[in-house]
């Protein structure tokens, strides 16, 4: 099975190589995406093989690689659910891509190159390969991310990725290097024998919590996020937004959880659950406030990174308490949430870049009534609306149902210190799932319902067929994870007994969920009928009510005068427009958290001009991380431009002092 | 080989004497007697590399000998005093740093050496260690009086002590291979060193070369 993934990895690579020449070719994409299609799906299905049969027991060593260090792959529960996420996402996007009219040529061969990296990144066992195929996964998207070059907000949005994951490349080189010690070995299995303690643990868990958020897009190292994605075209984007950053988040959870052994303290998780519920409200807080559609996913990614970060510091948090079903239970958590957002997030940018092939646009301001052009990708787009606004019976509500249950009981920590840390992140974790909800209400309902707000978007048409299919079968998979979580979630066992402890088993029970002790439990199937149920009986009512046959009549405009003849379907502003729908939590959280402001611009009277009412917000990360770091950047710029003046003595009197200090250092290293 | 054998001690005073002539090389105020230091370091040199073939019993070792007595001893440094001579060089050396401060350094930076080699070579048999010292001392003292120098011939007199001590601790350890090898890319290099510092006459010293030249290349001159 390790045979045949590494050769699909090294076909991927090849496939990459031949897609220079194919991108000259009419159908050179056709055979790129058809050809990662049937990797990805591939992929998807040894994944599964693997998680249902068991993975196999020994590792597969590459005669490849430096030579202090050989590529080792293997497969373990772990990575085999997150390699199903890939394969599953992948073979989505790739659908979509083979529907979609061909894009540039350049943007063709780094797309296999992308899913190489991911799934050299999952496949790894041992830092060098891991970390090899992570910066493969970072410069292949870079590439895709900077496709549309010609614009310059591409451009700055490639460039503030680009240092993002060089930062993070900075922070985890070294990570793996504390971990690996003065021993030197870089393979899990011996990595795992040598757990870091005291200051070097520490050490190891703030770099890789740097570094792996850097990637995932946690709260203080977001900002290139909500650029990023929107910039990249639209399958690759739900690849990056699906996929990458829980890739980010496995290497995270492999690092903090696996390597550093089953023995870490408790407050192992505190840092991970303060980044996870900011993350969670800022993301869910500016998916509300977003006005472009992508933009507004991207920052829905946020959130949803935040909560299954959540998820794995609460399971650090139980783990070091000795509870291990409740570690289990955070874990299973974070895991059920990781695939379900990925899919569903997935179909969500799918139908994200449908509406703006189809309509031209992916401002929510320009868009308006697609459910009528578009019927087939508006179903798509509602499942995963719902879905990501955690209604049950979607997939969406099994996870942050499991995560609620596990941060609800956080009071069995016995220190204080950890309930009131626990508390405090369950407060948050739930408001950003209502923020969540209403963000997705606000997507939704201004992109696909109401009257067009432009000619363009009122000239909306259906997507092509591989085009639907690819948002149809995420779709109906969100249906069924979400109908079925405790059969995927067992599937997940092998994880959560590697990670959690020996004896930790998934909360799952039959077909349903059961958090704790029998206490609490969730029956989709049950959620699923008892809502049929009352949608049934709520049209049988509307229905017996009233008799007569259903009438349109004119929209109420709200009063305004009745439109030029023009404008067919309407005043397109005499609708409510997206920055309307945000202005009330604009109000109410974005002027704390978010620095929100509002203006307005009044002519002086006899002026002819009209009146502006301008209002926007600033991430706080700009001016609190990246302006200082451009600040600093600047600095050192200008020091490197002085040591260009030096004389030739001054350059050896720079390299003699080094070589003193670094013998000094010696001498003193070697004295203790 | 240990304190109190012949082979021993005599490797040990030659390597000193190689080390006092750093010192020397550091204290001169005139260009000559640099120079004139500076064979005799060269001469030193050859007779611990003979020595050392002697002891060890690896005559390629003494083709090192040859090499740093015809090259080191006799040819660079009549090359060097010809170059004084013809180029109408200043014949004081001007220093960067004073004579007196440039010896306490030089002090200091042998104590260092000391205090780097002799616990990372505990294990070393006794002897190299040493040897590693002395070798040690001799190079960071050869860099110390190129940055402490403002002549270009006092800078590449610095650059060949500081080869000398490269050569001394190579033969000083036995079994090291390309030894031979080694001595002879390093005068290759040194050689070409001296002949550039000919062709291109550079008077005065590297600091004051004109740089106006390179800013064109940098761009920084339209």
């Amino acid at each position: 099975m390790l045979t045949a993934l590494a050769s699909l990895v090294g076909l991927l690579v090849l496939l990459a190589a031949a897609a220079v020449p194919l991108g000259r070719r009419r159908q050179g994409g056709a055979v790129v995406h058809g050809a990662c299609l049937a990797a990805a799906a591939l992929l998807a299905l040894l994944a599964a093989a693997a998680l249902a049969v068991g993975p196999p027991e020994a590792p597969l060593r590459l005669p490849l690689g430096p030579p202090w260090s050989r590529m080792v792959l293997a497969l373990d529960g772990l990575s085999a659910w997150f390699l199903l996420l890939l394969g599953l996402s992948g073979a989505a996007a790739s659908l979509f891509a083979l529907g979609h009219p061909p894009g540039p040529a350049r943007t063709l061969p780094p797309y296999p190159l992308f899913l190489a990296g991911m799934a050299l990144t999952l496949l790894a066992a041992d830092a060098f390969t891991l970390l090899f195929g992570f910066e493969l996964m970072s410069l292949a998207s870079w590439a895709l991310v900077a496709a549309e070059h010609q614009r310059a907000e591409s451009r700055r949005a490639a460039r503030l990725y680009l240092v993002f994951a060089a930062f993070s490349a900075l922070c985890l080189i070294p990570a793996f290097g504390l971990l690996a010690g003065p021993t030197g070995a870089l393979e899990f299995a011996t990595l795992r024998t040598l757990p870091p303690e005291g200051a070097r643990g520490a050490a190891v868990l703030a770099l890789a919590l740097l570094g792996a958020g850097a990637k995932a897009g946690l709260v203080p190292l977001h900002a290139w996020l909500p650029l990023a994605h929107p910039a990249a075209p639209s399958h690759v984007s739900a690849l990056m937004s699906g996929v990458m950053t829980k890739v980010a988040l496995y290497v995270l959870a492999r690092l903090v959880l696996d390597l550093c052994g089953p023995a870490q303290p408790s407050w192992w998780g505190l840092p991970l659950l303060a980044l996870g519920a900011a993350s969670a409200l800022l993301g869910a807080l500016r998916a509300a406030l977003e006005e472009d559609a992508k933009a507004l996913l991207a920052c829905s990614t946020i959130e949803n990174v935040g909560l299954i970060t959540i998820g794995l510091g609460l399971a650090l948090v139980f783990r070091g308490a000795d509870l291990a079903a409740l570690a289990a239970l955070a874990l299973s958590a974070a895991l059920l949430h990781a695939l379900n957002h990925g899919v569903f997030k997935t179909l969500l940018f799918l139908a994200a870049g449908a509406v703006a092939h189809a309509a031209g646009s992916r401002a929510l301001g320009r868009l308006g009534g697609l459910v009528h052009a578009m019927p087939v990708t508006a179903a798509c787009a509602l499942v995963g609306a719902l879905a990501a606004a955690a209604l049950p019976p979607l997939s969406g509500f099994a996870g942050e149902w499991l995560l609620l249950q596990a941060l609800i009981a956080g009071w069995r920590v016995a220190d204080i210190a950890f309930q009131v840390a626990i508390a405090a992140t369950l407060a948050l974790a739930a408001m950003a799932a209502a923020l969540a909800a209403a963000a997705m209400v606000r997507l939704f309902g201004v992109a696909f319902l109401g009257r067009p707000r432009t000619p363009r978007g009122a000239g909306a048409h259906e997507v092509s067929a591989p085009e639907r299919w690819a948002m149809i079968l995420p779709a109906g998979l969100t249906v069924l994870l979400g109908l079925f979580p405790a059969p995927v979630l067992r599937l997940a066992e092998p994880a959560i007994a590697a990670l959690a402890g020996p004896v930790a088993l998934a909360p799952a029970r039959g077909l349903s969920l059961w958090a704790g002790d029998g206490a609490t439990a969730y029956l989709p199937l049950v959620a699923a009928a008892l809502l049929a149920l009352a949608g049934a009986a709520l049209a049988f009512a509307v229905r017996r009510r009233s008799p007569l046959p259903a009438a349109r009549g004119p929209a109420w405009d709200c009063g305004f005068i009745a439109p030029p003849a023009h404008l067919p379907f309407g005043d397109p502003l005499t609708q409510p427009g997206p920055a309307g729908i945000a202005q009330p939590l604009r109000r109410m959280l974005g002027e704390a958290l978010l620095r929100a402001r509002e203006r307005v611009d009044m002519p002086e009277p006899g002026e002819t001009r009209p009146a502006r009412h301008a209002a926007g917000f600033r991430d706080p990360s700009l001016p609190l991380l990246l302006a200082p770091a451009a600040w600093l950047r600047e600095r050192l710029a200008d020091q490197g431009e002085r040591l260009r003046h030096l004389t030739i003595r001054r350059w050896l009197s720079l390299s003699f002092a080094t070589l003193v200090a670094l013998l000094a250092l010696l001498a003193w290293l070697e004295a203790r | 080989m240990t304190f109190g054998q012949l082979p021993y001690d005599v490797a040990h005073l030659l390597g000193g004497i190689m080390v006092l002539l750093s010192f020397v090389l550091l204290y001169q105020r005139r260009v000559s007697a640099v120079i004139g230091a500076f064979a005799v370091q060269g001469g030193v040199l050859a007779a611990a590399a003979a020595w050392q073939a002697w002891v060890q019993g690896s005559p390629h070792l003494y083709v090192t000998a040859l090499i740093a007595l015809v090259a080191k001893a006799a040819l660079i440094p009549l090359a060097l005093r010809a170059l004084v001579r013809r180029l109408d060089l200043h014949r004081t050396v001007e220093t960067a740093l004073g004579i007196g401060p440039s010896l306490i350094a030089g002090v200091a930076v042998v104590a260092l050496a000391i205090l780097v080699v002799l616990p990372v070579t505990a294990r070393v048999a006794i002897g190299t260690r040493e040897e590693m010292a002395l070798a040690l001392s001799v190079i960071l003292l050869g860099m110390l009086m190129m940055i402490t120098r403002r002549n270009a011939i006092l800078q590449v007199v610095g650059l060949m002590s500081m080869e000398n001590g490269l050569i001394l601790a190579a033969v000083g350890a036995a079994g090291m291979p390309l030894v031979v090898e080694l001595s002879t890319a390093a005068l290759v290099l040194l050689a070409f060193v001296v002949g550039g510092v000919f062709v291109f006459q550079i008077r005065e010293r590297f600091d004051s070369v004109d740089i106006g030249f390179l800013e064109i290349h940098r761009g920084e001159r339209r």
